[in-house]
């Protein structure tokens, strides 16, 4: 095994100069949360006033415990500093369960804080520049940017600035404190990586004759009705990128629905109202927004000063294509090989990699933040990681000498499982851990998924790598199943006499700019999902032709194009109906019984807080 | 508040310059050692040979290495038959009389030091306090170890029993509108199963970065926000014998509560004798843990 001694003496190894403190968080809030807990109770503030306030602040009811909160915490543009993960650690031990989770929307969450607690996590976050402010409710949420910004070789320029600037902008802003519902912005770094399509507003960076803009797409969103965004106009220049996000928050403010909870997101009011007339409407509210914003409001939205990237390599490699570091040698794979081949991809500037971290359905323990920000701080050039949709981390600007170090340095914490950018790692919401709207557990079956498919290598079959699997405990699509190839959402179903836990499937779901939604295909009770793809899995090996992957077949499939026994979505339900059968309940109940449960299903959930 | 309650080098020399003013503070010093001691402080005394340092951890740790003058005390010793009569011979066989202050340690986050320190305390010694940070901190802050094991002559000492940091099975079960249970245990073990209408305070909590426990001013701002105030009784609990929760006994000492007790048989006993449980089952908050 090499040392770290021999790595650093292989190449001169620079370590970058700690960031700024970004000063997300306001210490002030912290004392004020605290005060409003106090009044909240002794009921001195009503449970409404308080709901509206606790979620502004980030802090979201557990399961059936309203004593405890699940605190998000923001992570603008998904970028998140070393000394950040160390505090998360500390702030996990001292509060929460021991353990952090990465969210599909990029945030960090910290599940089972006392509510009495919030207040000192937030403090917490404070010292190290971050917050939890507008992660909830119904406000500005999170704003994402791909976690290839900066790094992927298809794009036009790096969007990462103009995500933490917008994130700036509209954080604490008078304009979205009370929203009709809550506002997603994503960034994407090129047309194949980001989630621009489910978006409210979504953003892929162009340039037009040499100068920069973006193609912006509006009204997506995911739920338990799902849109695909619409396409603004062809370009929209870097200019009118303020005015375009503000004159869409202020029509929402202005005509979203604030009656009908469950139809008050966005992407509601863009179907009601026909997107034609959406269209217009926005365009004229741009323009107004244009005239009548003054110079000082324009002014908080500086780009610059979220410029960082001054130090890094800037020159560019030839070819453009993210590739994976090396073609993997199946003979003879170490767990070193086997981890390279699907967790570390070559970046644009020559000579350095994005070391993708693996984790179980996002959850890392305090341990392991604490190692992951020291490898960080110490193997990345950059200084920073990236949290990803796929509740990963994405380390990038890692030199290509270090990539061993890296790996050993991942496995003494167990942090070193292959397969992130593959199939196995499966996407999971918290599910029944810590959500009220949760009917399934979708977080365990997620984790169950990854362990399986990892003992089973499917992480080493090319054809499977551009797969996906994404699951929701719940209809409301934390999990981002509609955009997996295949996706699961949760539900409860009799089945005989007893109530099992059940999951909806769909395929042929996809992200990027060409996202489309999954359909659904049938139902699966939830102790037998691993089995169900693995059926799949088989007849998509026996059945596809010559260099096709289990993407391309599926989509085959749904176009009724697949070739052998199997050819159209009937023939697979078909195929599937034995795999999908449970057997008599007397004779195996546990099959009845969803993960990590060893009691009799029952579907049970309380009032979701988003709309609140 | 926390300069009285905290066997401290500043406060000391704070002390000194009051005096200097003639304030006549001299005997406060070391009247209330009653918490945590800090590494100056415990550097100081060993160097006057005005303390005894106990540690607590196994016996063959100590024999590797030790802080200078410490003797061996492991906790498991004092819990083997634990009576106050056993605990009195044990503390007057390291050489221990009324008035020596004793600071123990351990390389357990201060959780065993916190259990011996307090069963000092319980058998009548007034000034037994804990070091506020483990050995393997202790040592790589710079501080000297020695490898000589000692051993101090037999001095007396009375046993006067202090029923009022104290708690049995009784006490702890006894209607109170104004005693309050702690859960010292971390928050996965208590969503488990806790005594009911208990409230947690999880010991990792009470600690700082590098410390065994936070500062006085950020433990008082934590029960602040919790409504624990000093009319309340407090009793401590924890998983099997009282060593998580004699930490948070110690934490809530040093953030100047007055009535508080530590429930040394803990939940240990409580399930043992069938006693009633607070579970929640309506959520699987276990499989979010990253094992």
């Amino acid at each position: 095994m090499k040392t770290r001694k021999d790595a650093s003496r292989s190449h001169q190894r620079h370590v970058p100069k700690p960031r700024p403190n970004p000063r997300w968080g306001k210490e002030e809030e912290t004392s004020i949360f605290a005060e409003k807990v106090k009044l909240f109770r002794t009921g001195k503030l009503s449970e409404d006033e308080f709901r509206r306030f606790r979620l502004q602040h980030g802090a979201y009811g557990s399961r059936l415990q309203m004593d405890y909160s699940m605190v998000r915490i923001k992570v603008p543009g998904g970028e998140i500093l070393p000394i950040q993960l160390e505090k998360l650690a500390s702030l996990s031990e001292a509060f929460s369960i021991g353990s952090a989770h990465v969210s599909t929307r990029q945030n960090i969450q910290l599940h089972w804080v006392q509510l009495e607690d919030v207040s000192e996590v937030m403090r917490g976050l404070v010292e190290v520049g971050l917050t939890s402010r507008e992660a909830c409710g119904n406000t500005v949420r999170n704003v994402m940017c791909s976690h290839l910004a900066g790094v992927c070789p298809d794009e036009e320029f790096d969007s990462t600035p103009y995500s933490k600037a917008i994130a700036r902008f509209f954080l604490r802003n008078p304009m979205c404190q009370n929203l009709p519902r809550k506002f997603k912005i994503n960034f994407a770094c090129c047309e194949k990586h980001g989630l621009v399509r489910i978006a409210d507003i979504g953003l892929v960076p162009m340039t037009k004759d040499g100068s920069r803009g973006f193609r912006i797409y509006l009204g997506g969103g995911l739920g338990a009705a799902s849109f695909i965004g619409h396409l603004l106009e062809e370009f929209t220049s870097e200019g009118k990128l303020l005015a375009t996000c503000m004159a869409v928050i202020r029509l929402f403010d202005r005509n979203g629905n604030r009656e009908n909870m469950a139809r008050n997101r966005m992407r509601y009011l863009v179907n009601e109202m026909g997107w034609e007339k959406f269209q217009k409407m926005a365009l004229k509210e741009r323009s107004i927004v244009m005239m009548t914003t003054a110079h000082s409001t324009e002014s908080m939205f500086n780009l610059t000063a979220e410029e960082d990237d001054q130090y890094l390599p800037k020159e560019n490699r030839n070819g453009n294509k993210l590739r994976m570091y090396r073609e993997l040698d199946s003979s003879n794979t170490s767990a070193y090989e086997r981890w390279v081949h699907s967790n570390v991809i070559a970046q644009k500037q020559a000579g350095y990699y994005t070391v993708f971290v693996t984790l179980g359905a996002g959850d890392l323990t305090a341990n392991q933040l604490r190692v992951l920000a020291g490898i960080i701080h110490e193997l990345s050039m950059e200084g920073a990681a990236r949290t990803t949709p796929q509740q990963n981390f994405a380390i990038r600007y890692v030199n290509g000498n270090d990539l061993s170090e890296f790996h050993n340095r991942l496995a003494s914490v167990g942090l070193s499982n292959p397969g992130a950018l593959t199939i196995t790692s499966a996407v999971g919401c918290s599910g029944t851990t810590s959500c009220n709207l949760a009917i399934t557990n979708s977080h365990r079956l997620a984790k169950e998924i990854q362990y399986k498919f990892l003992e089973l290598g499917l992480d080493t079959d090319d054809m499977l790598i551009d797969s996906t699997i994404k699951i929701s405990g719940c209809p409301n699509s934390c999990g981002q199943h509609e955009i997996a190839t295949i996706g699961f959402f949760g539900g409860a179903s009799r089945i005989g006499s007893v109530m099992a836990p059940t999951y909806t499937m769909m395929f042929g779901g996809s992200a990027g700019e060409s996202g489309e939604l999954g359909r659904v295909i049938m139902r699966v009770p939830a102790k037998r999902v691993i089995d169900t793809v693995l059926k799949i899995i088989e007849i998509y090996r026996m059945e596809h032709v010559e260099g096709e992957t289990l993407r391309h077949w599926v989509d085959k499939v749904l176009k009724g194009e697949a070739i052998g026994t199997v050819h159209d979505i009937e023939d697979i339900k078909g195929a599937l109906a034995a795999v999908v059968q449970l057997p008599p309940v007397d004779q195996n109940p546990e099959s009845y019984q969803d993960y990590g449960s060893d009691t009799r299903f029952t579907a049970k959930t309380a009032r979701g807080e988003c709309a609140a | 508040m926390t300069s009285k309650r905290t066997l401290s080098m500043d406060n000391h020399k704070q002390n000194k310059k009051l005096r200097g003013r003639g304030s006549g503070l001299e005997s406060e010093y070391y009247s209330i050692p009653d918490t945590v001691c800090d590494v100056n402080t415990l550097s100081s005394l060993i160097r006057k040979k005005n303390v005894r340092v106990v540690d607590v951890r196994k016996e063959e740790e100590y024999i590797r290495e030790h802080i200078p003058g410490a003797v061996s005390l492991p906790l498991a010793k004092i819990l083997e038959k634990e009576s106050p009569e056993r605990c009195i011979e044990l503390i007057q066989d390291i050489g221990v009389n009324e008035d020596l202050p004793v600071v123990t340690y351990d390389d357990t986050f201060g959780a065993l030091a916190a259990r011996v320190a307090w069963t000092f305390q319980y058998i009548g010694h007034q000034h037994s306090s804990i070091l506020e940070v483990t050995f393997a901190q202790w040592k790589s802050m710079g501080f000297r170890t020695e490898k000589k094991l000692n051993s101090y002559k037999w001095q007396p000492h009375p046993l006067k029993i202090n029923q009022s940091i104290y708690a049995d099975l009784a006490y702890v079960e006894k209607a109170s509108s104004n005693k309050v249970l702690i859960d010292s245990r971390e928050r996965l073990n208590f969503l488990s199963e806790h005594i009911p209408e208990a409230v947690n305070l999880p010991y990792t909590m009470l600690r700082a970065d590098g410390k065994v426990l936070s500062k006085s001013d950020d433990i008082r701002r934590l029960l602040q926000n919790r409504g624990i105030h000093e009319n309340l009784e407090l009793v401590t609990y924890c998983g099997s014998v009282g060593t998580l929760s004699g930490l948070v006994y110690y934490g809530l000492r040093l953030a100047g509560l007055k009535n508080v007790r530590l429930y040394a048989r803990s939940f240990k006993e409580w399930k043992a004798l069938g006693k009633p449980k607070a579970e929640f089952k309506d959520a699987n908050y276990w499989d979010l843990s990253a094992e």
